[in-house]
């Protein structure tokens, strides 16, 4: 067992993830040796997940602020106003590193760390989504690691009981070796009932709540911090386990003692603990914490003051409370079963001072622990610049019509029902529109209002281009939004980077945080929370750039939201946006070419907000009964996919000009697809040249097949099995229906 | 008609069993805590909810159907009183000696949510007199242990008195094959006591209420109810 009196050597720092010249910054802030629980107390809060000191200062150039905004990044999830006295509480959060060494039990907790951040808040969940991204299928791990990581996210959910409304699975090489698992949560609150970190008042009691602290997870936010090697594996007992029942408990409990007004400050313990949580409930207050170990509830015997503050036991919560509720408040928490002890106060020294067994284990300056972390500015190098891919130079190997059968029992483009079905989507009795569509739509309780939520980032798009990639992954996600009828509001973001001392990945880094503020300024669309994860890589190899983008927009009237279903037969088809047939980065390009090139679709934000705007206008106005935003795979997937949806055909009969495979499968941005009565159509095509937004008028729905111009008809039976066979076949290890052989290597 | 919810700890659609009482009765149903020993007085309908009681450690329901309240719940169905599980509510009439048989864990052991057909097998009774025999209804099911299991002379009980309440089936009514999603035997859903009183059931009518959220065909078990 460690003890304070061990010799902090060299080695010992540099296992606790701190640089030489960190460890410096650290002797010339205190003044003297650090104890051991010192050392692991600072190694907590200065490691990249803790302290963003790679990315902090771009970080500070993102927008973060619209008058609706009431809480930006900073605190546990971000809090934006929605009207009626109603706050939406919303964050993202990564466990991927947990997730690969133990796909259970890191998804589970990643979804109990980010529901726990929203309920600390004050607001009760009422959806969750999330963005995965595993590696390549024939990579021997992948099929365990999607099996396990779907399991805990639906295992910990769904017993928590909130909805999984909606998420993102993408397989790809590059994440062979380090998986991602990013979830988001999203809340209601009263807007003017939001609990907050920080502490008020001196020689308050500062209180321990929920489960028992055990040695699990010790040093996870350090783990998280850096980079695999091939002993990942052994890094197993690291990462945490979940209780979701004990979670629930403590929702029910939290939110309680909330409405009774016994609650002064609260942060919920994740990353590092308690000693991130005690640290900046002080230093937000700029108050001194003070803590006896001695009163922490412990799971397991003879744990030491090091032990207990880098602990990352899952469900538990510091709170300050108010000292005449206290006596309520344990009331409650007994009530529900749950551990609550008085483990320190608060003090006017500024100090971090922690005791255990009447030692001093660490006394230190709490404000320098948090403000004082290194900031890096890092060397980086842009992303050169991919050639642009002419159509004419990409020639089509199959039909038209083949091709789009392929592509929709591709792992990227085929369906992900055997993911969402392990998710319980329907609970709470407010899913107006299930996974599968464009954004999840739930009510907020008996309605009118509905907020819709989504995740998206094309990862191939940042890679060949992060300033691009960063701009259409928030664009994407505004027309996800969009596609609904909704109004986007805000965005919680989950950057997913390589090493950044390695100035090509903060290229990366520093590309798609241009192209996300760009974007999000554009759109009016500000960040309110998120989470760096950084040294994502496996001996040496970095993954795909992933800033994961999760959105929420607001209906005013949930009744009145679209769906990417055709609803009947002889409606006309109109896609709205330009397209000029952009093949490069393409699915299509990929995965039936197999060519892996070009420079991404540009992003024409005045395009977006106006293609997207005249969308949303149709849909509230009641002008289009169906309407779908076009992405990966471009115009001929989106068309498929609405016909599955509903079942019902389309004929299209427009020109598809000289290249009909750039028409059909280019992933040209600001594009949506709707549907209305020959007459509205007619009218809405004259409106949309007055306003300079570009509307084709495509063909009809009806009949059972995807006919495209010049094409053999796919019934539509076809193309539903072929999409809906893939992952259930892949799971089960046997041939997919309808699968395309390795796609041909071909020169150009 | 008065109902009461039971609340277990870790019980989570509680409140999706009031709302569809409240819509069906126009009365928000008081919340009965499980460590209570008495049902509100004048209690016609008890439900226990779906959910995770005590997190479905050691088996799902056992724990539940040894709460305090059970004593209230088996005595309130010995005098011939309503009962309703639904879900976990069901595992935890089994486990509570309610009902007979055990609900094992899903054939392809994965948590399954979807939408799912029933086949009401008998429109005589407290819960089902709004639908008509033989009429194939689309309800929410959202479980990981829902296979039902029970001894043949069991089973052969339950079909000989009738007690088989709903079976899973294919959009048409067809029974077997792929319309059964985990591997209950003869397809069985849910399941009466021998009075006809004590209803258990998988699936989730309580999230079918609601033309705007899936459809309305869950209503009719409460519209029933509020007639019995």
């Amino acid at each position: 067992m460690q003890r304070q009196t061990t010799q902090i050597t060299p080695q010992l720092v540099a296992e606790h993830g701190l640089k030489p010249d960190e460890y410096e910054r650290l002797l010339a802030l205190i003044g003297r040796e650090p104890s051991l629980t010192e050392l692991g107390i600072f190694s907590a809060m200065w490691n990249e997940h803790c302290s963003y000191k790679s990315s902090r200062m771009h970080l500070r150039k993102l927008p973060t602020k619209a008058p609706w905004v009431i809480q930006g990044p900073g605190e546990n999830a971000g809090v934006i106003d929605i009207g009626d006295g109603l706050a939406c509480v919303f964050k993202m959060e990564s466990h991927n590193h947990p997730s690969f060494i133990e796909p259970y039990q890191g998804a589970a907790t990643g979804v109990g760390g980010i529901l726990r951040d929203v309920f600390t808040m004050g607001a009760r969940p009422i959806a969750c989504l999330n963005l995965l991204r595993f590696g390549a299928p024939e990579h021997p791990r992948t099929r365990h690691l999607v099996a396990g990581v779907v399991a805990g996210i639906g295992g910990y959910g769904n017993s928590f009981g909130v909805p999984t409304v909606g998420g993102s699975v993408n397989f790809h090489t590059r994440y062979d070796g380090n998986i991602l698992v990013n979830a988001m949560a999203v809340g209601i609150a009263k807007a003017n009932e939001i609990f907050y970190a920080k502490a008020t008042g001196v020689g308050r009691p500062i209180v321990y709540l929920g489960s028992k602290t055990g040695r699990d997870g010790i040093h996870g936010a350090t783990m998280a911090s850096a980079s695999f090697e091939a002993d990942a594996e052994e890094k197993r007992p690291t990462v945490q386990v979940g209780d979701p029942f004990s979670e629930k408990l403590l929702l029910e409990a939290c939110l309680e003692i909330m409405a009774k007004g016994c609650v002064i400050a609260i942060q919920d313990m994740g990353a590092a603990g308690l000693t991130s949580s005690a640290v900046e409930m002080g230093a937000k207050g700029g108050l001194g914490i003070e803590l006896d170990l001695d009163h922490v509830p412990c799971r397991e015997a003879n744990m030491t003051a090091y032990e207990m503050m880098l602990s990352e036991s899952q469900e538990r919560m510091l709170m300050v409370l108010d000292p005449a509720k206290e006596a309520e408040a344990e009331a409650i928490f007994v009530k529900w079963g749950l551990d609550f002890a008085v483990i320190g106060k608060t003090t006017d020294t500024k100090r971090f001072v922690v005791k255990h067994q009447g030692r001093i284990e660490a006394n230190l300056p709490i404000m320098e622990l948090g403000d004082e972390a290194p900031v890096y500015d890092r060397p980086h190098v842009p992303t050169p610049k991919k050639p642009v891919i002419a159509a004419a130079s990409v020639i089509a190997p199959m039909s038209n019509a083949e091709a789009l059968t392929r592509l929709l029992a591709t792992p990227d483009l085929c369906s992900k029902r055997w993911v969402w079905e392990q998710y319980d989507h329907l609970i709470l009795g407010n899913s107006v529109q299930q996974p599968g569509g464009d954004s999840g739509v739930v009510r907020i309780g008996d309605g009118p209002k509905g907020l819709a939520m989504t995740t998206d980032v094309t990862q191939r798009y940042c890679e060949a281009d992060p300033v691009e990639g960063g701009k259409q992954a928030v664009a994407e996600a505004w027309r996800n939004l969009t596609a609904t009828g909704a109004l986007p509001l805000a965005l919680t973001d989950n950057l997913n980077f390589g090493n950044p001392e390695k100035p090509e990945y903060m290229g990366q880094i520093v590309g798609c945080l241009e192209g996300i503020g760009e974007a999000a300024r554009a759109l009016d669309f500000p960040i309110v929370s998120g989470n760096v994860s950084l040294y994502n890589e496996t001996q040496g190899r970095g993954i795909l750039p992933t800033p994961s983008i999760g959105g929420v927009g607001l209906l005013d009237d949930v009744t009145r939201s679209a769906s990417v279903a055709f609803k009947r037969a002889g409606q006309t088809i109109l896609l709205v946006g330009e397209t000029t047939g952009w093949l490069g980065q393409s699915v299509y390009l990929r995965d039936i070419c197999g060519r892996e090139e070009g420079a991404p679709p540009p992003v024409d934000l005045a395009a977006e907000r106006r293609n997207g705007d005249f969308v949303r206008s149709l849909i509230l106005a009641g002008r289009v009964d169906a309407a779908h935003d076009l992405s990966d795979g471009g115009l001929a997937v989106a068309l498929a996919e609405m016909a599955m949806a509903s079942k019902i055909g389309a004929r299209v009969t427009v020109d598809a000009g000289p290249q009909p495979h750039a028409f059909w499968f280019g992933e040209d941005q600001a594009r949506y697809l709707v549907t209305a009565t020959q007459d509205e159509a007619a009218r809405i095509a004259a409106e949309a040249a007055g306003a300079h937004v570009p509307v084709l008028t495509l063909g009809v729905t009806g009949g059972d097949a995807v006919a495209l111009t010049g094409e053999a008809p796919v019934a539509i039976s076809t193309l539903a099995h072929a999409h809906e066979d893939w992952l259930p076949a892949y799971m089960a290890g046997r041939d997919p229906a309808g699968s395309a052989p390795a796609p041909t290597k071909q020169g150009n | 008609m008065k109902a009461a919810v039971v609340l277990f700890p870790g019980s989570n659609r509680e409140g999706d069993a009031v709302r569809a009482i409240e819509a069906a009765t126009g009365h928000k149903p008081p919340i009965v805590w499980h460590a209570d020993t008495e049902l509100p007085a004048g209690t016609d309908l008890v439900v226990l909810p779906g959910g995770f009681s005590y997190g479905d450690y050691l088996r799902c329901g056992a724990i539940a159907g040894r709460a305090a309240i059970m004593d209230a719940v088996r005595a309130h169905a010995a005098r011939g009183g309503l009962v309703l599980g639904i879900c976990n509510g069901f595992q935890i009439l089994c486990e509570g000696g309610l009902l007979p048989g055990v609900l094992m864990r899903n054939k392809d052991l994965r948590f399954i949510c979807k939408m799912q057909h029933l086949r009401v097998e008998r429109a005589d009774t407290a819960f089902t007199r709004a639908y008509r025999q033989g009429q194939v209804i689309k309800v929410a099911i959202a479980h990981g242990e829902g296979n039902y299991e029970a001894d043949d002379e069991t089973i052969a009980r339950l079909e000989g008195e009738g007690r088989v309440a709903f079976r899973y089936c294919d959009e048409q009514g067809v029974v077997g094959g792929l319309a059964n999603p985990n591997g209950s035997t003869h397809d069985i859903a849910g399941i009466y006591s021998e009075k006809r009183n004590v209803l258990g059931m998988m699936p989730h009518p309580e999230n079918l209420i609601d033309p705007l959220v899936g459809g309305v065909d869950g209503a009719g078990l409460f519209k029933s109810l509020v007639a019995a």
